[in-house]
C-alpha cells in the first residue's frame, strides 16, 4: 500500500523532559519519525516540551510547539493546527498516555483526528497487566502463574500453585508499598497478612516468582499487511530481577539454540496480532527457566522505546523511521534498506559482531539512596559498544563508562567471602566485581550461584580475566610479546589497563602497539552480515585483518560527541554536536562523529558523513584520527561541544599533532585550572569569589578559614557539580574532606568563598576570535549555592536594570576576548547586592545553548561550529538578538525514584532534564514551564509555610501575595508568629519534632496545596525531611527556595489572569515577531523579584 | 581504582576450544590463519557463508551443504553446544566449519556435548580466530569458490594452495546420489515444536513418498506433523517404484549441489510428472526438489555468484502479496523465464535479488519452493506449506473416493 493520501497534517508527540526511563532516545525516535514525514510530504506539527531536543529546532516541522503534554494544551494545538491525524507511539509513555488521555476526554474525536500507529484499545491491552496476561493465556502463551487473594486461606491456596520463593505484591496501595518475595511459610504468612492489610481492597497477588531466569527482549516491526519482522533479539546478562533498563544487554541473543530462538520469534509474532498493534515498532519481553527452557511472556511495548533506539543503533535498521511511514500507510517490503540500498526494509537485519550495553547510574548523587537494582529503572543513561566478540564488545562498552574505569579493575579492601556475597546484590559495580572475584580464585560456580549470570557470559569474563593475569605476570616485557599484546587487545583490553597491568602507562603500550603494528581495523554495520555491499560508514574498531574505513581524501572535521547520558552531561550536548555536524556538513566539509550513547540522534548514521560508534577515550580517538589521516586533511577535531568527555581529550589531541576546530586547548587549560584563572580575572580586573586550592585535607583548612565560612568545596574538573557543596564549618570540612572527595596533588579540592542571597546569571557567547555575540543571558531563579542545572532561568533577566546587563554583557566580552574564545562561551555570574562576581568560566558549548537558541531563535551551535572553522560573525550575519517573549527553562528531578534522598537543592546537581515555557510575562512563561514539569500549581488552598530565620523577611511578600490571590496559611510556630506580626492570619501546625498532628499527618490527609519550606543546618534539615519526602510522595508542588515560591505565585497569578492555559503560539511564530538589540531592549519588564538587588532601574 | 597489581593472581584453569592452528586456502590464493578446532585433517569443498545468527547445529548437519564449506558470519559460535534434537541428518552435511569465534564451554539447558566434540566425532574440521568478516566480503566479490581446510600440525602452504586451485568445482558434480539414503525407510517422528507446544502429532492418514536428495529430517518432521506417513527413497529411485507404492502425494527434497548434474533424476522425474498429470496427486519440492521439478518441466537453473544462505530472506507471495522472512540455502537459481513456456508461473520471489522463490503449475498440485520452510534453522513463517501440501493430498484423496 503506498502513502495515505487522505490526511495532510501529522501531529507528533514528543516525549517532554528527561527523567530517568525516558531520556534522549525519544528524541532520537521523534527526529526520525519527524523528517520521515516530511520527506512523504506531510505537514508536521510536533508537541513536546523538552528544548534541549533536536526535534525542536525550528527547522525539524513545520510547526512546533513547545508546551506541556496535556490534553489542554494538545487540544488547542490541534485546534489551531487543524491536523488530521495524531502519531503517539515515537514519544515514549507520556506519548502514549497523552494520546489515551485526549481520546479518553473525546479531544481527539473532536477535532477529527485519527490516531495512527496504535489504536487506543490496543494501547490499552498492551499496559493493563492483567488484560494482558489474560490475551497470553488465550493465544496460548506462558505467562507467570498468579492469583489474587483477599484472604490468608486463598493465599495459602495459591502458594500451592505458585511455589516458593512467591512474589506477594499488595493491590491499589498508597505510596506504592512494593512487592515482597516469600522463600518460606513463615515469610508467607507474615507478608500476606502485610500485604493485606496495605491494600485498601484488602486484596493481594500472589505470583510465582521468575528471579534469575533467563530474560530476552525481540525489537520487531508490523506493517499494515501483516507482515512482521523481528529487528533484533537482545539478551539481559543480568537475568530476570533487574530491570531491563538497569541491565547489562547484549545482542544478538547469545544462549539460545534456533528452536528456542524461533519459538521466541513465533511467540512474538502472535502477541504483535493478538495485541494489535496497527503498525509500527514495538517491543515483547521474554524470560527462559534456564534449567527447564519454559518461556514465558513479560510485557509488550506497543510503540518505540528504549530498546528501539538501541536495536536500531546495533543494527543499522532504522526503527522509527520506518515506524513513521508504517503508520501513513506503506508495507515493509515497499520501504528500501537505507545503508545495502537494494535490498527492502522488509528483512531481518544480521549481525556479525556482538553489541552490548551497559547502564550508567548516579547513585552517588543521590546521597542515603541504595544502590540495589531493582525492577524500577534507576540508571540515567548507558553506553552502547561493537566488538566482533562479546569479550571485545564488553571491554569497549567498559572503556565508555567515563566513570574512570578503564576496564575490570574494581578492587577494593574487602574479603573473599564478602566480595562472593555481595555479588547476590545487584549493583551498578557487579559486572567488575564478578571480575575481581575470578581474579581472586572463586570459583565460576559460586559466582554462578550468586548471580543467576549465565555461565556464557561468566565463562567469557573469566578468560578476560586470565588474560589479564597473563598480561600482569609477564608485567613490561608483555609490551615486547606481539602475540600476547594482540590477543589481549582482541580480548578488549584497553591500552590505559595493559598500561596499568604491565606497571607500565598508556602511552608506553601505545608506542609498543605501534611497533608490532597492533592497529585496530574498522568495519561497517550494514545490517547484512556483509552479504550486501554498505553505502553507510557506520563503524566501528575491531583487532582484525581487513579494513574497511574506506577513508576519503576529503577535507574532514571530526566532532566528538558526550557519551553516556548522566546528570549534568545530558542531551543538551548532543544536540550541540548534532548542530555541529549539520553546520559543518553545509559548510562543505566531510563530518566525522564519534560517540558511544545510542540513545542520540548524533549516533544517527545519517547525522554526519561518517559515524564511529567508539568509546571516547584517548586511545580510540587517536587510533580513528590516525586513520583517518592516512588520506584527505584533517582540518580539525571539535572537542568543545560535547561537555566535559571532549574537552578533557583536547590537551592530548593537540599534543598528538592534531588541531583543535576553534578554541585551542590552551585558553581552556586558562579557565579550567584555577590558578591561571586567578591570573586572568586579576589582569581583566574583575572580581570572583575569594578561593584556594587544596592539595590535602590540611591545606583545605587552612583555605577555608583563610576565606571565611561558609566556603564551597568542590574536586577540580567535573561537571554537574559532582561532589560539590556548601560547609558552614570545620567540622562539615572535616567530613567532607574525609568522606566525599580525596585530595591529591594531581586532584586538587576547590575552595570558594560562598556567597549568600546572590542572584546567579549565566551567560552563552559565541566568538570568531574577533567579534563576540552575546547569544544569551539568562537570570536564574534560585540563589547562588544551588547549582546553575538544577535552577531555573529566565531571558532574558527581568529583575537587573540596564546597567547591570551592560556589565554582565561587557565583562563576557572581555573574557572571550582574552581567552581568544573561537567557537562557544559560557560564563556564570553572581551578583550580591551590587557587585557583580565571576564564578565561573567554561569555553565551550554549556548545558543551556539548545535553550538559548530556541528562545532566542538563532542555532547558536551551528554558527559555532561555522566559525570554529574559520568563518566571521559578520559573514555569518549573527547579531545579539533580545526576543520580546519571555523563555523559562525549568529542571526537573528524580527523587521519586530513590527513596530516602532529600530534595532540598544544593549544588550537587541532580536534575535530569528540563522543559521551557514561553510566555509574554515572566507569570505566564513560568507557569507552563512548572505545567510542563509536571508541577500542577493550585489554584486555591492551603499553603505550607515554614523558612529559616533568614528567609522569614523575604518570605513575607510571597506570603503577602499568596494571600491576596485568596490562599490560606499554615505555618510552623516560627514562621506563622513572624507573618502575624507582619498582618497575615496563619494557621498553626506542629512540626514534625512538636508532636501530633504535625504538618506530615495533614500533608498524608491531602489538607495541603503546596509546600514552602527552606531550611539550612544539618539538625533542621533532618527535622524537615520527612515533610519534603510526604510532599513528593502526594506529588505536591513544593519549593525550597523563596525565590522559586515567589516565582510561584507570579505564574498562578498569570495562569489565573490568563486561564490555565494560554493559546498557542508556534516556536516558528516567536521567532518571526520582531526582536530587540543590546541597545533598545526594554528593563522595565515585570519581574517575579519585589525588591531584588540591583533593582529594576 | 586499582590494578589490583599488589599481589600477582595465578592463572585461572579454563579449557581452550582449539587444538592447535589451522589455515584455509582458498582457490584463487588468498589464506587465511586462524584456530583449529572440531577433526583434525585435511578438506576440501567449496566456501559459503551463512548470515543465520542461530542454528550452526542444524545448519552443519544439513546434507545440503555435502561438499562445502560453510563460513559463519555470527561471530560467537558453539555456546549452546550440540544436542540430539536439533540433528537435520545422521553424520551427513558441511565438510568444514569456519568460524571467528568458538565458545569454550556450552550453556544451554538441551546441550549434551560441544561443538569441537561433535565434529571431530563427524571427521569435520573447523577453523576460527580469524577474520571471517573478510572472507564473506571475499566471497561476496568473487563468488563462492573453492578452498582447503588443514587442521593438521605442520601444513604444507604451497601444496594446499595447489590443492585448492585444482579442487574441481560443484557445477556438474552429483552429491545428491552421496548423501541419499541407500534403502527406503519410514518416518514418523514429529517436530520439537509439536512435541513442546502442541502436544502429540495427528494420526497419520495420508502417505508421501519423499525423494531423499538429502532431505533434512525437519522436513519429515513437519509432515508427520500435519499428519503425514513419509516413505524416504533414495534418490535414483525409479518413477515406477514410487508409484508402484501408491503415494498419496510425492515430495522432493532438498539437497546438495548442481541440479543440473542428476540428469538420470531428472528423467525420472519426468515420467512421474507424467503419471501426475494422469492421476493428480500433489508433488511438492524444495530447494533442489523444486529445482529438479523446473528441470523436469523442461526449465532452466543457473549458479547463483554467491548463492543465498541465511535466515533473513524475504519472499513475497504474487497471490496476496504478504512477505514472509525465510530460511535459504542453495548456490543454484531457477530461471524464471524458462519456466513460462512450460505452463509454470513463479508464485513468490526473493525481495533481495528478485530471484524465482516458488513455482506452481497452472491447474496442477505442483509445487516447488526454492526456500526452507521447515526452517531449522530460520523462521517458521512460511511452515503453510507443509499444511498446504498435505491438505491438497487430502483433497485429491476424497476427490479420488467421490470419483
Amino acid at each position: 500500500m503506498p502513502r495515505r493520501d487522505d490526511i495532510k497534517r501529522i501531529c507528533v508527540l514528543g516525549s517532554g523532559p528527561i527523567v530517568i526511563g525516558q531520556a534522549c532516545e525519544f528524541d532520537y525516535s521523534g527526529t526520525q519519525a519527524v523528517k520521515a514525514l516530511k520527506q512523504e510530504g506531510y505537514e508536521v506539527v510536533l508537541v513536546n516540551s523538552n528544548p534541549a531536543t533536536i526535534m525542536t529546532d525550528p527547522e525539524i516541522a513545520d510547526a512546533t510547539y513547545i508546551r506541556p503534554l496535556t490534553p489542554e494544551d494538545l487540544d488547542q494545538v490541534l485546534r489551531d493546527e487543524h491536523c488530521d491525524a495524531l502519531l503517539p507511539t515515537v514519544g515514549g509513555q507520556t506519548a502514549l498516555n497523552l494520546a489515551l488521555e485526549a481520546g479518553r476526554r473525546g479531544i481527539l474525536e473532536h477535532h477529527g483526528v485519527e490516531m495512527l500507529g496504535a489504536q487506543e484499545e490496543v494501547i490499552e491491552k498492551a499496559e493493563d497487566r492483567d488484560i494482558f496476561k489474560a490475551e497470553m493465556v488465550r493465544i496460548g502463551l506462558d505467562v507467570p502463574r498468579s492469583i489474587y487473594v483477599h484472604s490468608m486461606a486463598e493465599g495459602w491456596a495459591a502458594l500451592d500453585d505458585v511455589g516458593f520463593p512467591a512474589i506477594i505484591r499488595p493491590s491499589f496501595t498508597l505510596g506504592g508499598s512494593g512487592a515482597n518475595i516469600a522463600y518460606n511459610r513463615d515469610e508467607f504468612e507474615a507478608m500476606l497478612q502485610h500485604a493485606l492489610s496495605e491494600s485498601m481492597r484488602g486484596e493481594a497477588l500472589v505470583e510465582e516468582s521468575i528471579l534469575g531466569w533467563k530474560e530476552y527482549e525481540l525489537e520487531v516491526m508490523r506493517d499494515a499487511k501483516d507482515n512482521f519482522v523481528v529487528i533484533c533479539s537482545i539478551e539481559n546478562i543480568d537475568p530476570m530481577g533487574v530491570h531491563t533498563g538497569d541491565s547489562i544487554t547484549v545482542a544478538p541473543s547469545l544462549t539460545l539454540t534456533d528452536k528456542e530462538y524461533q519459538r521466541m520469534r513465533d511467540a512474538a509474532r502472535d502477541v504483535v496480532s493478538t495485541i494489535g498493534v496497527t503498525t509500527g515498532g514495538c517491543n515483547i519481553q521474554f524470560a527462559f527457566n534456564p534449567e527447564t527452557g519454559r518461556m514465558i511472556v513479560i510485557e509488550m511495548n506497543p510503540r518505540v522505546s528504549r530498546s528501539s533506539a538501541l536495536a536500531s543503533k546495533a543494527t543499522g535498521f532504522p526503527i522509527a523511521k520506518f515506524a513513521a511511514k508504517l503508520a501513513v500507510g506503506y508495507t515493509l517490503d515497499e520501504l528500501d534498506n537505507d545503508i545495502t540500498k537494494v535490498t527492502p526494509a522488509s528483512f531481518e537485519p544480521a549481525i556479525d559482531y556482538v553489541v552490548t550495553k551497559v547502564p550508567r547510574f548516579a547513585f552517588e548523587k543521590f546521597k542515603g539512596s541504595d544502590d540495589t537494582l531493582t525492577i524500577q529503572m534507576k540508571s540515567v543513561g548507558e553506553v552502547m559498544s561493537i566488538g566482533r566478540t562479546f569479550r571485545e564488545s564488553l571491554g569497549k562498552a567498559m572503556q565508555s563508562m567515563e566513570t574512570g574505569t578503564a576496564g575490570f579493575d574494581w578492587e577494593q579492601d574487602v574479603d573473599d567471602a564478602d566480595l562472593e556475597n555481595s555479588l547476590s546484590r545487584p549493583s551498578p559495580t557487579r559486572l567488575w566485581k564478578v571480575g575481581t572475584a575470578l581474579r581472586r580464585g572463586i570459583s565460576l560456580e559460586a559466582i554462578h550461584e550468586r548471580t543467576r549470570i549465565d555461565p556464557w557470559f561468566l565463562h567469557q569474563i573469566a578468560h578476560i580475566i586470565d588474560r589479564e593475569i597473563e598480561v600482569e605476570q609477564a608485567g613490561a616485557k608483555a609490551l615486547e610479546d606481539a602475540t600476547l599484546l594482540r590477543a589481549a587487545k582482541r580480548d578488549g583490553l584497553s591500552d590505559a589497563r595493559l598500561g596499568a597491568l604491565t606497571g607500565t602507562d598508556e602511552q608506553r603500550v601505545r608506542e609498543a602497539r605501534r611497533k608490532h603494528e597492533i592497529r585496530p581495523v574498522f568495519k561497517r554495520i550494514d545490517t547484512c552480515a556483509a552479504e550486501f555491499e554498505a553505502h553507510t560508514p557506520y563503524l566501528y574498531s575491531t583487532y582484525e585483518e581487513e579494513d574497511e574505513a574506506e577513508v576519503s581524501d576529503r577535507e574532514k572535521v571530526v566532532i566528538l560527541g558526550s557519551g553516556p547520558n548522566r546528570i549534568g552531561q545530558g542531551l543538551e550536548f548532543d544536540y550541540c554536536c548534532v548542530h555541529a555536524a549539520i553546520a559543518l556538513s553545509e559548510a562543505g566539509y566531510e563530518t566525522i562523529m564519534v560517540n558511544c550513547n545510542p540513545e542520540t540522534v548524533s549516533t544517527d548514521y545519517d547525522t554526519s558523513d561518517r559515524l564511529y560508534f567508539e568509546p571516547l577515550t584517548r586511545e580510540h580517538v587517536l587510533d580513528i584520527l590516525e586513520a583517518e589521516s592516512v588520506k584527505g586533511s584533517i582540518k580539525g577535531v571539535l572537542v568543545q561541544f560535547g561537555g566535559q568527555t571532549p574537552l578533557k581529550l583536547a590537551g592530548q589531541i593537540e599534543a598528538a599533532g592534531y588541531s583543535l576546530l576553534g578554541t585551542p586547548a590552551d585558553a581552556i587549560d586558562r579557565a579550567e585550572d584555577r590558578g591561571r584563572f586567578g591570573e586572568l580575572v586579576t589582569k581583566l580586573g574583575l572580581t570572583v569569589p575569594r578561593f584556594g586550592i587544596a592539595r590535602s585535607a590540611d591545606e583545605a583548612f587552612e583555605v577555608a578559614r583563610g576565606i571565611g565560612y561558609p566556603v564551597l568545596v568542590r574536586p577540580s574538573y567535573v561537571l554537574g557539580g559532582r561532589a560539590m557543596e556548601i560547609v558552614y564549618s570545620d567540622e562539615e570540612l572535616h567530613r567532607y574532606m574525609h568522606h566525599a572527595v580525596r585530595a591529591s596533588p594531581d586532584h586538587p579540592v576547590l575552595v570558594d568563598e560562598f556567597l549568600h542571597n546572590a542572584t546567579e546569571f549565566d551567560v552563552d557567547a559565541v566568538s570568531d576570535g574577533k567579534e563576540v555575540v552575546i547569544a544569551g543571558m539568562m537570570e536564574h531563579i534560585e540563589e547562588a549555592g544551588v547549582h546553575s542545572g538544577d535552577s531555573s532561568c529566565i531571558l532574558p533577566p527581568i529583575s537587573i536594570g540596564k546597567t547591570v546587563v551592560e556589565e554582565i554583557r561587557e565583562t563576557a566580552v572581555a573574557l572571550t576576548r582574552e581567552l581568544g574564545v573561537v567557537g562557544l562561551m559560557n560564563v556564570q555570574f553572581a551578583l550580591q547586592g551590587s557587585k557583580l562576581y565571576v564564578l565561573e568560566v567554561n569555553p565551550r558549548g554549556s548545558r543551556t545553548v539548545p535553550f538559548v537558541s530556541k528562545a532566542v531563535g538563532i542555532p547558536f551551535a551551528k554558527v559555532a561550529a561555522r566559525v570554529s572553522a574559520g568563518e566571521t560573525l559578520a559573514a555569518l550575519e549573527v547579531r545579539e538578538r533580545i526576543p520580546p517573549h519571555i523563555s523559562v527553562k525549568v529542571p526537573v528531578f528524580p527523587f521519586i525514584k530513590f527513596p530516602g534522598v532529600d530534595t532540598l537543592l544544593s549544588p550537587e546537581m541532580r536534575s535530569t532534564g528540563e522543559v521551557m515555557g514561553i510566555g509574554d510575562s515572566f507569570g505566564e512563561a513560568f507557569h507552563a514551564g512548572m505545567v510542563a514539569a509536571g508541577v500542577a500549581l493550585p489554584q486555591r488552598g492551603l499553603v505550607f509555610v515554614s523558612v529559616r530565620d533568614d528567609d522569614k523577611a523575604a518570605v513575607l511578600p510571597v506570603a503577602k501575595h499568596l494571600s491576596r490571590l485568596g490562599f490560606e496559611l499554615v505555618a510552623t510556630r516560627g514562621t506563622a508568629s513572624f507573618l502575624g506580626e507582619h498582618g497575615l492570619r496563619p494557621q498553626v501546625v506542629n512540626k514534625v519534632a512538636d508532636g501530633r498532628p504535625h504538618i506530615v499527618d495533614r500533608l498524608v490527609n491531602g489538607e495541603i496545596a503546596m509546600i514552602i519550606n527552606t531550611t539550612v543546618g544539618a539538625q533542621s534539615i533532618q527535622d524537615s525531611f520527612s515533610i519534603r519526602r510526604t510532599t513528593l510522595q502526594q506529588r505536591l508542588p513544593y519549593f525550597t527556595t523563596v525565590n522559586g515560591a515567589m516565582a510561584a505565585a507570579h505564574a498562578i497569578e498569570a495562569a489565573r489572569l490568563g486561564g490555565q492555559v494560554l493559546p498557542p503560539v508556534s516556536l516558528q511564530a516567536h521567532h518571526r515577531r520582531p526582536s530587540y538589540t543590546a541597545a533598545d531592549a526594554p528593563v522595565n519588564r515585570t519581574s517575579y523579584r519585589p525588591s531584588e538587588a540591583g533593582g529594576a532601574a | 581504582m586499582s590494578t589490583g597489581a599488589a599481589q600477582s593472581p595465578t592463572r585461572l584453569k579454563l579449557e581452550s576450544p582449539y587444538n592447535g592452528d589451522g589455515v584455509l586456502v582458498l582457490a584463487d590464493g588468498r589464506v587465511f590463519h586462524g584456530k583449529a578446532f572440531g577433526a583434525q585433517t585435511t578438506a576440501v569443498g567449496e566456501v559459503v557463508f551463512n548470515t543465520s545468527m542461530s542454528g550452526y547445529q542444524e545448519i552443519l548437519s544439513d546434507p545440503s551443504y555435502a561438499g562445502q564449506f560453510v563460513c559463519l558470519t555470527a561471530t560467537e559460535i558453539g555456546n549452546v553446544g550440540v544436542n540430539p534434537e536439533d540433528e537435520e541428518s545422521e553424520g551427513l552435511g558441511a565438510v568444514a566449519l569456519l568460524a571467528r569465534a568458538v565458545s569454550p564451554v556450552t550453556s544451554n539447558w538441551r546441550s549434551r556435548q560441544d561443538l569441537g566434540g561433535w565434529l571431530a566425532s563427524r571427521g569435520v574440521p573447523g577453523l576460527a580466530e580469524f577474520d571471517t568478516r573478510a572472507l564473506t566480503r571475499h566471497l561476496r566479490e568473487r563468488g563462492a569458490m573453492m578452498g582447503v581446510v588443514c587442521t593438521e600440525p605442520k601444513p604444507d602452504l604451497e601444496a594446499l594452495k595447489k590443492q585448492a586451485a585444482e579442487a574441481e568445482g560443484m557445477e556438474g558434480r552429483n552429491l545428491a546420489a552421496e548423501v541419499s539414503t541407500r534403502a527406503p525407510y519410514t518416518w514418523t517422528e514429529p517436530s520439537w515444536e509439536q512435541v513442546q507446544l502442541r502436544g502429540p502429532a495427528p494420526e497419520a492418514d495420508v502417505h508421501v513418498v519423499a525423494y531423499d536428495f538429502g532431505i533434512k529430517r525437519n522436513i519429515l518432521r513437519m509432515l508427520a506433523d500435519v499428519g503425514a506417513k513419509t516413505t524416504v527413497v533414495p534418490a535414483d529411485t525409479p518413477a515406477d517404484e514410487v508409484l508402484a507404492m501408491k503415494p498419496d502425494g510425492v515430495f522432493l527434497s532438498n539437497g546438495p549441489g548442481d541440479p543440473a548434474a542428476l540428469g538420470p533424476v531428472i528423467d525420472e522425474l519426468g515420467k512421474l510428472l507424467e503419471a501426475q498429470e494422469k492421476a493428480g496427486f500433489p508433488v511438492f519440492g524444495i530447494c533442489l526438489g523444486h529445482q529438479l521439478l523446473c528441470l523436469a518441466l523442461g526449465g532452466k537453473t543457473y549458479k547463483l555468484k554467491f548463492g543465498h544462505h541465511g535466515g533473513n530472506h524475504p519472499v513475497r507471495a504474487s497471490e496476496d502479496g504478504r512477505v514472509a522472512i525465510t530460511a535459504q540455502n542453495h548456490g543454484f537459481a531457477v530461471d524464471a523465464e524458462s519456466l513460462a513456456a512450460h505452463g509454470a508461473r513463479s508464485s513468490e520471489i526473493n525481495l533481495f535479488d528478485q530471484t524465482v522463490a516458488a513455482l506452481n503449475l497452472a491447474s496442477r498440485e505442483v509445487k516447488g519452493v526454492q526456500y526452507h520452510p521447515e526452517a531449522s534453522p530460520g523462521p517458521h513463517d512460511a511452515a503453510d506449506h507443509f499444511a498446504d501440501f498435505v491438505t491438497a493430498i487430502r483433497e485429491h484423496k476424497a476427490s479420488k473416493a467421490s470419483a
